[in-house]
C-alpha cells in the first residue's frame, strides 16, 4: 500500500485514541476537583493534566494559570492546541478523508459523522463562550462514543490486511504512551511509601488515575481488594489481561509489527526494537520496577516507545 | 423575457407524455411534504458518507452539497439509441482529430480547421507534437453535454475531453433513488448504470503501455482533498480498486514511474490523472506546481506509462474548435453528424460577422477563450447601450468572438418545498474510449438549474442533479 495510505490510517487511529483518553483523562479530574480540599490533599491536579496531556509548553503562551476551566477549554476545545480533542477529531477526520479508499464506509461515517457533530456543537456554544459541566460531560461523552464507534467499526468491518495493521499499530503506540504518561506525572502517589505518610488522601487520586484508563472495575476484579498504589502500577504497566496496560500495548504492537513483517516478508528494526520492549514488560515484577525507580522506568518506556514511532515512520511510512 | 420551451413530462396541452405516465401518477399521489422528506433524507445521506464539493474561496462552504432532485429525467430506448450513436460517432472522431492534429496534420492541410485555432490554443502542447499515443486514444473518458429543445433534436453543447467531472454523481444518485423510491424505480425497468466503474477499468488496463504486465498496475492522480472533485477521486479509486495517489507517492527513475509504498517502490502503468496538463510535471510546465511528478513526462514520452486523458487533448474541447466539430466528423469519418452542434456564427468569417452584427438583439455573443459568462453579450437581455459597446468590440477583433442563438433549454419536473415545478435542464453523458472501441453507459449525469427560468445548471452556482434513467420502452411509439 501507499506509504502515504499507511500514515494517515496509523495517525487516523492515533488521534481517536488520544481524544479517547484526553476525555477520560478530563472527566477524572473533573471528579478530583470537586472534592472538597480535605480530600484532596494539595496536588495541582490540573497543571498535571496538563503535562499528562503534553499540552503543558504551549498552554501558557494563551492563559496565565491553569485553573480547571482554562485547562479544559484549551484541552477539549482549543483550535490552538495541536492536540485539543476538536483538533484530534478534525484532524483525524482529515487523515481520513485524504485515504477514505482504504478505510470502510463505517469507519468513514463514524469519523465524519463526529466531525459534523462537531461543528455543529462548536456552532451552539460559539454564541455562549462557556460550555457549562452539563454541557461537557455530554460532549465527553460523544468523544468517547465516537472513538468506541470508529474502533469498532474497524475492528468488525476491516479486512486484515496491512492496512488493518497499520491502523492498528496507530492505537497501540498512541495508547502506550497515553498510559505511561499519566504513569509519569502522578508516579508520586504511587510510591509504596506513600502511603503511609499520606494514605487515604491519595486514595482519590488512585481512582482517579484508574478511571483515566477505564480501570477502575478491572482493579477489583484483577486483585480483589482494596486499592493499593502499588496494584495500580502493577495493573498498569505489568498486566497482560489490562487492555491499556504497558504490556498488553506492547504485546499487541509486537503482534501487529509481526503480522505486517510477514506479510511483507521481512523484518526490520521496529520489530526488534518492539521485541525487546515488550521482553523487557515481561520480565519484570512491580517489586524491579519499584527498586529501579518508579520514575526512571517509566521515563525509559516513554522515550522507548517514542523511538519505536520513529522506527515505524522511517521503516514503512516515509520512503 | 420568457420563451416557450419544451417539457419532458408535460405536452403543451397539459397531459403527461407516455413515457412519464407512472412518474405523474406518483407525483399526484405522492401526499405534500412527501417528496420533500425525501429529498431532505437523500440530503442527510449524502452528508454522511461525504458526498461534496469545495467552493473555492467560500470558507463557509468549503464542503458544499450538490442539491438532489428526487424526481428522475426518463429518456426512451429510442431516444438513447440516438444519443448514444451520436456520441460514440463524436469521441471516435476526437481521438481521429487529436492524432492528426499531433500526427500528420492533414485536416489542417485540408483547410478544414484554420492553422491558427490549433497551434495558438492555450490548450495546444508542443511537447506532443509528433508523439503516438497507446491505441491513437487521446480521450479516454469524454463528457459530452447535450442539451434539448424539442422533441426530437439533440444538441452537444460543449466537448469536454480534459478531466470532466461528475460521473460519481450519475452513480450515487442511482443508488440514492434506489433507496428512496424503490417501488418506482422497480416499476420502470431502468438500464443500469453500475459496470461503468469495470468498464472504466478495463478500459484504462487495455491502453496500458507495451512493457506492462498482464495486470497493468493503474493509479487515480489526484491534486488532493482540497480539490472540489476529491470526492469523486477517492470514490472511483475505491470502486476501481486501485490506489489514489499524489503527485508526492509518486516518483520518476530511469524513465519509469514509481509510487512509494509501505514495501518500497512500485512500478506503474496508467495513470488515471485528475490534475490538469499544466500540473503534470513541474520540469515541462509550472516549474512551482507541487501537485505534478518531476520526469513524469519524459516516462510519458519514453512510452513507459500511460497518461489518460492523454496530456494536450484539449486542444479539442474549446468553443473555437466547438464550432467545427461537424467538419471534423466530415473530414474522419465521411459521416453526416448525429447530433447537432448548436449553431455558430464565427465572427472571424466576414459573412458570419455581418449576420451577428445584424442580429445582436436576438444572439448571445461569447468571447472564444473566456469561460463562466465573463465578456458574453446575451442579446435579448441587453441594454441598446450595451448592444452598441459590443457591436465595437466585435469589429475591432472579430477571431475573439462566436455568436449562437439563445437555446430555449427543455424542462424537466422538479421538487420543492412548496410543490413540483419545470426547470431547465441538461445531460452530461459518460463517454469511454479503449483498446476495444468507444462505448457509454446509458444514463448520465442531468443537471438541473434550480432558479425558476434560470438556464445556469452549473453547480457552482445553485445547480443541482438528477438521475437519469433510460427506460426499455420507446418514447416515440407511445
Amino acid at each position: 500500500m501507499l506509504s502515504r495510505t499507511a500514515d494517515n490510517l496509523y495517525w487516523v487511529s492515533r488521534y481517536l485514541e488520544r481524544a479517547d483518553f484526553l476525555a477520560r483523562l478530563i472527566e477524572a479530574s473533573s471528579r478530583i476537583s470537586a472534592l472538597p480540599k480535605a480530600y484532596s490533599a494539595d496536588h495541582d491536579e490540573w497543571e498535571s493534566v496538563l503535562i499528562a496531556s503534553g499540552a503543558d509548553e504551549t498552554f501558557y503562551d494563551h492563559f496565565d494559570a491553569a485553573t480547571e476551566a482554562n485547562v479544559i477549554a484549551y484541552l477539549a476545545f482549543d483550535p490552538r492546541n495541536a492536540s485539543s480533542i476538536r483538533n484530534c477529531i478534525e484532524f483525524g477526520r482529515t487523515n481520513a478523508r485524504a485515504v477514505r479508499t482504504a478505510l470502510t464506509t463505517e469507519m468513514w461515517e463514524s469519523i465524519n459523522s463526529a466531525w459534523l457533530e462537531l461543528k455543529k456543537f462548536e456552532a451552539a456554544h460559539q454564541a455562549l463562550g462557556r460550555v457549562d459541566r452539563e454541557e461537557l460531560s455530554k460532549f465527553l461523552d460523544f468523544v468517547k462514543a465516537t472513538s468506541l464507534l470508529f474502533d469498532g467499526s474497524a475492528y468488525r468491518t476491516m479486512l486484515r490486511d496491512d492496512a488493518y495493521y497499520f491502523s492498528r499499530l496507530g492505537v497501540y503506540v498512541e495508547r502506550a504512551d497515553n498510559t505511561a504518561r499519566l504513569l509519569d506525572v502522578k508516579y508520586h502517589v504511587l510510591l509504596p511509601e506513600q502511603e503511609s505518610v499520606g494514605g487515604s488522601l491519595d486514595y482519590y487520586q488512585w481512582t482517579a488515575i484508574l478511571r483515566s484508563v477505564s480501570a477502575l472495575t478491572a482493579y477489583h476484579w484483577v486483585y480483589r481488594e482494596s486499592i493499593k498504589p502499588w496494584n495500580v502500577a502493577d495493573l498498569l504497566i505489568l498486566r497482560q489481561e489490562m487492555p491499556r496496560s504497558l504490556l498488553s500495548c506492547y504485546d499487541n504492537i509486537v503482534r501487529f509489527l509481526d503480522a505486517i513483517g510477514g506479510r511483507y516478508g521481512r523484518l526490520g528494526p521496529a520489530q526488534r526494537h518492539a521485541r525487546t520492549v515488550k521482553n523487557r514488560l515481561e520480565n519484570s515484577s512491580i517489586k524491579d520496577v519499584f527498586q529501579h525507580g518508579l520514575h526512571e522506568f517509566v521515563e525509559a518506556f516513554v522515550t522507548d516507545n517514542n523511538q519505536l514511532g520513529s522506527e515505524i515512520a522511517e521503516q514503512y511510512l516515509i520512503s | 423575457m420568457k420563451m416557450p420551451c419544451f417539457d419532458e413530462m408535460t405536452t403543451e396541452s397539459g397531459a403527461p407524455r407516455a413515457l412519464y405516465q407512472r412518474i405523474a401518477d406518483w407525483i399526484e399521489k405522492s401526499p405534500p411534504g412527501l417528496l420533500d422528506s425525501r429529498a431532505k433524507q437523500a440530503e442527510m445521506l449524502f452528508r454522511k458518507i461525504g458526498i461534496t464539493f469545495a467552493v473555492y474561496g467560500d470558507k463557509d462552504a468549503a464542503e458544499r452539497l450538490i442539491p438532489f432532485d428526487i424526481i428522475p429525467r426518463l429518456f426512451g430506448r429510442d431516444e438513447w439509441s440516438r444519443l448514444e450513436a451520436g456520441l460514440i460517432q463524436r469521441v471516435k472522431a476526437l481521438n481521429m482529430f487529436l492524432t492528426d492534429v499531433y500526427g500528420e496534420q492533414k485536416i489542417l492541410r485540408a483547410g478544414v480547421v484554420p492553422s491558427d485555432l490549433v497551434f495558438r490554443n492555450p490548450c495546444y502542447r508542443p511537447e506532443m507534437q509528433g508523439k503516438r499515443v497507446p491505441h491513437d486514444i487521446w480521450t479516454h473518458i469524454s463528457g459530452i453535454d447535450i442539451v434539448r429543445v424539442d422533441a426530437n433534436d439533440f444538441y452537444v453543447l460543449e466537448d469536454n475531453v480534459r478531466t470532466p467531472s461528475g460521473v460519481s454523481y450519475m452513480l450515487e444518485n442511482r443508488e440514492m433513488m434506489m433507496r428512496l423510491a424503490p417501488d418506482l424505480f422497480a416499476e420502470h425497468a431502468v438500464a443500469p448504470v453500475e459496470n461503468y466503474t469495470d468498464l472504466l477499468l478495463a478500459s484504462l488496463r487495455s491502453v496500458a503501455p507495451p512493457s506492462a504486465s498482464s495486470v497493468p498496475t493503474t493509479v487515480i492522480l489526484t491534486p488532493g482533498q482540497y480539490n472540489s472533485a476529491y470526492y469523486e477521486h477517492s470514490f472511483l479509486a475505491d470502486k476501481l480498486g486501485v490506489e489514489l495517489v499524489e503527485g508526492r507517492d509518486l516518483l520518476v527513475k530511469d524513465d519509469i514511474v514509481y509510487m512509494r509504498t509501505t514495501e518500497g517502490l512500485k512500478r506503474i502503468d496508467v495513470i488515471y490523472r485528475r490534475v490538469d496538463d499544466e500540473f503534470l510535471d513541474p520540469l515541462v510546465f509550472k516549474p512551482d506546481s507541487a501537485l505534478g511528478v518531476p520526469g513524469l513526462m519524459g516516462a510519458y514520452h519514453a512510452g513507459n506509462v500511460t497518461i489518460a486523458n492523454a496530456v494536450g487533448g484539449g486542444v479539442a474541447d474549446d468553443k473555437a474548435i466547438y464550432t467545427y466539430m461537424p467538419d471534423i466528423i466530415r473530414f474522419y469519418l465521411s459521416e453526416e453528424p448525429l447530433l447537432k452542434n448548436v449553431a455558430t456564427w464565427r465572427c472571424r468569417e466576414p459573412d458570419a460577422l455581418k449576420y451577428v452584427l445584424d442580429h445582436l438583439s436576438e444572439l448571445v455573443v461569447k468571447e472564444v477563450n473566456g469561460s463562466g459568462g465573463y465578456g458574453m453579450l446575451v442579446g435579448p437581455h441587453a441594454s441598446k447601450a450595451e448592444i452598441e459597446e459590443f457591436r465595437k468590440k466585435l469589429i475591432d477583433a472579430p477571431t475573439n468572438f462566436i455568436a449562437q442563438p439563445t437555446l430555449s433549454l427543455s424542462t424537466c419536473p422538479t421538487s420543492f418545498p412548496e410543490g413540483v415545478g419545470p426547470r431547465h435542464v441538461d445531460l452530461r453523458p459518460f463517454v469511454l474510449s479503449g483498446a476495444d472501441g468507444v462505448k457509454v453507459v446509458p444514463g448520465g449525469l442531468t443537471r438541473v438549474a434550480l432558479k425558476e427560468g434560470s438556464l445556469v445548471v452549473n453547480s457552482s452556482q445553485g445547480g443541482g442533479t438528477k438521475d437519469t434513467w433510460i427506460l426499455e420502452t420507446d418514447a416515440a411509439s407511445n
